[in-house]
C-alpha cells in the first residue's frame, strides 16, 4: 500500500478533479491519494467524485486557503 | 452498468470545443464514461491541422487572453486527459462523405470509432447525459 501525493495548487477547473481521477485510476486498491489545492470549487467537487466512484473520503482540511483531501481507493 | 455522457460536437468554435472537453472530462472524473461524437464543423477540428486552424480563426483574442489569465489549461491537455481517462471519440461518417474527408485526413490517433446517426443513438440511449454543442 502506498501514499500518493498530488499538488494542484493554483490549478483551476477542471484540472484538480481530472488529476485526482487520473491518480485514483493508477492507484491500487487500498492506496491513499492525498491532494493539495487552492481552487474552491474543486474542494466541494472532489468529495462528490469520490462518493460517485465508491471510494473512501478519509479527511478534508483547510488552512490559509490551501485545502488537503485524503482519499482511499 | 456504468453511467455515461454522450456529447455531439457540431460546432467548430473553439470556445464550444473547450466546453465539450471540460464537460466530458468532468464526467469521466466523476466516474462516468464519456463519448464525444464529432460532426460537421466539429469534425473539421479533428482534421490533421484542424486544432491550430480553429484556435487561430475561431477564438477571439479576448477569450484567449481571458483563458490564459485564469490559468485554464490548453486544449491539447484537455484532449490528452480525456484519452487517458478512456474517453471515446467518434467521427461522423456522413460528414466525411458530405465534406469529402478521408480517414487519413483526420487525427486517426484520437479517433476510436467511425459511425453515423445510428451509432450516436445507440450511445445516447444508454446515456444519462446527452448534449448537443
Amino acid at each position: 500500500m502506498s501514499e500518493i501525493k498530488l499538488d494542484v495548487k493554483g490549478e483551476t477547473c477542471p484540472v484538480p478533479l481530472v488529476e485526482v481521477r487520473k491518480a485514483l485510476k493508477k492507484a491500487s486498491p487500498g492506496d491513499i491519494v492525498e491532494v493539495t489545492g487552492t481552487n474552491p470549487a474543486s474542494k466541494k467537487e472532489i468529495p462528490m467524485a469520490v462518493e460517485a466512484l465508491g471510494m473512501e473520503l478519509l479527511d478534508i482540511t483547510e488552512e490559509n486557503g490551501i485545502w488537503k483531501i485524503k482519499i482511499r481507493k | 452498468m456504468v453511467e455515461k455522457a454522450t456529447i455531439i460536437v457540431h460546432s467548430g468554435d473553439m470556445d464550444k470545443i473547450y466546453s465539450a472537453f471540460i464537460i466530458a472530462n468532468g464526467a469521466l472524473s466523476m466516474g462516468m464514461e464519456a463519448s464525444l461524437y464529432f460532426t460537421f464543423w466539429g469534425l473539421q477540428v479533428l482534421l490533421k491541422d484542424g486544432l491550430e486552424k480553429s484556435s487561430q480563426s475561431k477564438m477571439g483574442m479576448d477569450l484567449e487572453m481571458m483563458l490564459k489569465k485564469a490559468n485554464v489549461v490548453s486544449l491539447e491537455k484537455l484532449i490528452k486527459d480525456f484519452k487517458e481517462l478512456d474517453g471515446k471519440i467518434i467521427a461522423c461518417e456522413m460528414t466525411m462523405d458530405v465534406m469529402g474527408i478521408k480517414k487519413e485526413d483526420l487525427r486517426e490517433d484520437l479517433i476510436d470509432e467511425y459511425g453515423a446517426v445510428g451509432t450516436y443513438i445507440n450511445e445516447a440511449r444508454n446515456s444519462q447525459i446527452t448534449l448537443f454543442i
